[in-house]
């Protein structure tokens, strides 16, 4: 089984990147639900990078691998784009004043962290990387 | 994502089928821009063939929200996919907006 990829910035690529979890994911045999968090976790990392990191630039590369190691599924997600995120600027969101503002955005990253047990982040050199871990049992 | 509308009185329904994420979000968008669809009192839209959900499709609905209920408008789902309503549930949304099982129970709101 594959469990390397590299996408060009372009948020069409967010599709190519939930079908290549899902076929990884595949002989796990996860709930239907517990999958889809999966999905959704590494989705919002994948399109916080293309779209506010790398400013769609399709030039630009992320690179994901997978693995699932005593029982824990985990992903790495590298891209080389000079904006590195800062997980101390996470807030959590108020969504009832993001209605009454009609906010479009700031959710996703609630969602990953409330879906993995584990969110890191490491910048250094022009380079970030952001692991994310779940426990799979 | 497809988003086919049915119209019958005063109420627009929107059936999704397909992945609402950051890529095929703009489209939904579009059409909950569009003025006119405060004209109607109840806008429900049907689920059963959204299979995916991210932060950028919630955002779309939570961006829409607050001019709907300031036009008298309501805005129901239904036929919710256990999996897309999880993410709901994981943000709280599921308390801050109308979900409903059928098409029934939401026509009847």
């Amino acid at each position: 089984m594959r469990n390397a990829i590299r996408i060009s910035c372009n948020r069409r690529n967010l599709k190519v990147v939930r079908d290549f979890v899902t076929a990884f994911l595949n002989t796990y045999h996860l709930s239907d639900v517990l999958l889809n968090q999966l999905l959704v976790a590494v989705d919002e990392v994948v399109a916080n990078l293309i779209i506010h990191a790398n400013a769609e630039d399709e030039s630009q590369f992320l690179d994901l691998a997978l693995a699932v190691e005593n029982h824990t599924f985990s992903i790495e997600i590298e891209d080389g784009s000079n904006h590195s995120y800062t997980p101390s600027s996470f807030r959590e969101p108020d969504l009832p004043e993001f209605i009454r503002l009609g906010k479009k955005g700031g959710v996703g990253m609630a969602l990953v962290n409330r879906i993995m047990d584990k969110v890191e982040f490491e910048s250094a050199n022009n380079h970030n990387v952001c692991r994310l871990y779940k426990r799979l049992s | 994502m497809k988003v086919t509308q049915q119209a019958s009185d005063n109420i627009l329904t929107l059936i999704l089928d397909g992945e609402l994420d950051a890529s095929s979000s703009v489209l939904l968008d579009t059409e909950l821009a569009k003025p006119e669809i405060l004209n109607y009192q109840k806008v429900l839209i049907d689920c059963q063939r959204l299979n995916y959900i991210s932060s950028a499709g919630l955002g779309v609905f939570i961006s829409h929200l607050q001019s709907f209920q300031d036009a008298g408008v309501k805005l129901v789902f239904f036929n919710m996919q256990e999996k897309v309503h999880n993410v709901f549930e994981i943000l709280g949304l599921d308390a801050l907006m109308t979900i409903v099982p059928s098409a029934a129970e939401a026509t009847a709101i």
